[in-house]
C-alpha cells in the first residue's frame, strides 16, 4: 500500500497499510517509542482502503480491512483514521488470535500480580487502568488482557489507550505530560482521544503477570462491591472473550483456571476516586 | 419391548469443572461448553461408566447420592435435557 508501518504491542506484531498517509503519520508518532515486530514478520495485517479510487479524495473514508474482516464494517471519516487504525488492529486480534485467550479486558500489575477489569463499552476499563497507572501500578493494556493457557499468565496488550468522553479529561488530569493524539468528535463510540501509555508500560510491555483479581466496574452508580460467584464470572468471560469458542479445550482449562484462581468482585462506582479506592481496599483484602 | 439404555459419552469426552452451584462441562465432541447443575453431572458420570437403563440409573443415583426425592418422571426429564445438549444417547 502507498503508507505503511509496523509495530509490536506486547507479543504481536502488526504491519498497518493506508492509502492516507494521515492514519500512519499519527500511528508513527504516538508509536514512536514501541519495538517493530519480532524478526520483522507481524502477526496480523491491517488495511485502511478507499473503496473507490476518487474517494481517496472526495469525502475521503476509511474501510477497515486486513487478514479478517467484517462485511458489515462502516467505513471512518478520514480524520477518524486513526480510530479506523485502532478498531482495524482490534479486529485482527478478536476474529485471528490463537495463541491467547483473548480477554476483553484491561488490567494494571503490582508485585507480578494482576488485576482484571472487564465490562462494556462505556463501563470505565480504558479510565480506571489509566487512573491505577497513575498511582503506581504498571499499566498493562486497555482492551485486551492476553491470558496463556498453557502457563495461566497474562501477558500485557498495552496498544494506545483509547478514552472516551469523560474518561479523557479524568486521565489527562492523572497524566498531565502524556502524549495525547488528536481529539475525534462524535465517532460512532462518542468523542474520543488516543494517549500513549507511559514508558515503564512500554517497557515492561514482555513482562506477564499472575491473575490476582477479576473486577466488573460498572460506572455511573454509587459506590458498591459485591462478590461475583464463580458461575457468573465464568459466563461473563465467555462473553467478554473474543476467542473463547475458537481455542475449544484450551480455551476452557484457560477460563476455568482462572475463575478458579482468582475472586472476582462486581463493583459500582460514581467516579474514578472512589473506583481507586475500592480497588484499592479489594487489594489489600487479599 | 426392553428398557431403553442411555449412553453417555466415552470416558476421556468430557472436561469438567466444578465452579459452584454449576459445574463447567467441556464435550470435546462438540467443542461446546455446558454448565450443568445437580444432578446432571452424576447421572453423566454414571452414563460415561457405561450404559445404564432408565430404572437402574435411578437406582444407582438413590444409592450414590440419597437422591430422595428422585422420581423416574423427574430423571426422563433430565435425561431428556441431557440427550438434548448432545450429551446423552438413547439407544
Amino acid at each position: 500500500m502507498r503508507h505503511a508501518f509496523s509495530v509490536r504491542i506486547g507479543p504481536v506484531g502488526f504491519r498497518i497499510g493506508s492509502d492516507w498517509r494521515a492514519p500512519i503519520a499519527a500511528l508513527k508518532t504516538l508509536y514512536r517509542d514501541y519495538p517493530g515486530p519480532r524478526d520483522g514478520v507481524a502477526d496480523f495485517t491491517v488495511r485502511l482502503f478507499a473503496r473507490r479510487p476518487w474517494r481517496r479524495f472526495v469525502r475521503p473514508s476509511v474501510e477497515i480491512g486486513g487478514d479478517y474482516m467484517l462485511p458489515e464494517a462502516a467505513p471512518l471519516p478520514l480524520s477518524q483514521g486513526l480510530l479506523a487504525a485502532e478498531m482495524a488492529m482490534n479486529l485482527q486480534m478478536a476474529l485471528g488470535a490463537r495463541r491467547y485467550l483473548l480477554l476483553h479486558a484491561s488490567a494494571v500489575e503490582r508485585d507480578g500480580r494482576a488485576v482484571l477489569m472487564t465490562g462494556i463499552s462505556g463501563a470505565g476499563k480504558s479510565t480506571l487502568a489509566t487512573l491505577l497507572a497513575a498511582k503506581g501500578w504498571r499499566f498493562m493494556g486497555d482492551e485486551f488482557a492476553l491470558l496463556d493457557p498453557a502457563t495461566g499468565l497474562v501477558h500485557a496488550f498495552p496498544r494506545l489507550i483509547s478514552l472516551k468522553n469523560e474518561g479523557i479529561a479524568a486521565a489527562e488530569a492523572a497524566w498531565p505530560a502524556a502524549r495525547m493524539g488528536p481529539l475525534m468528535r462524535a465517532t460512532p463510540k462518542g468523542d474520543i482521544r488516543h494517549m500513549v501509555p507511559d514508558a515503564r508500560a512500554i517497557a515492561a510491555m514482555d513482562t506477564p503477570a499472575t491473575p490476582a483479581l477479576l473486577v466488573f466496574p460498572r460506572y455511573g452508580f454509587a459506590a458498591e462491591t459485591r462478590p461475583v460467584p464463580p458461575a457468573e464470572a465464568f459466563i461473563r468471560m465467555t462473553q467478554a472473550s473474543t476467542n473463547y469458542v475458537g481455542l475449544g479445550e484450551a480455551g476452557f482449562r484457560g477460563l476455568t483456571g482462572l475463575i478458579a484462581q482468582v475472586p472476582s468482585v462486581a463493583i459500582d462506582y460514581p467516579d474514578g476516586t472512589s473506583a481507586i479506592a475500592q480497588v484499592e481496599a479489594l487489594w489489600s483484602a487479599l | 419391548m426392553p428398557d431403553a439404555l442411555y449412553r453417555g459419552p466415552p470416558e476421556d469426552g468430557l472436561l469438567i469443572a466444578p465452579l459452584d452451584a454449576f459445574t463447567a462441562v467441556y464435550h470435546r465432541a462438540s467443542g461446546i461448553t455446558h454448565l450443568l447443575t445437580e444432578p446432571a453431572p452424576q447421572i453423566l458420570a454414571m452414563l460415561q461408566e457405561g450404559s445404564l437403563s432408565l430404572g437402574a440409573l435411578l437406582d444407582r443415583l438413590e444409592r450414590d447420592y440419597d437422591l430422595a426425592d428422585g422420581t423416574r418422571e423427574a430423571l426422563a426429564a433430565r435425561l431428556d435435557e441431557l440427550i438434548e445438549a448432545g450429551l446423552v444417547a438413547r439407544l
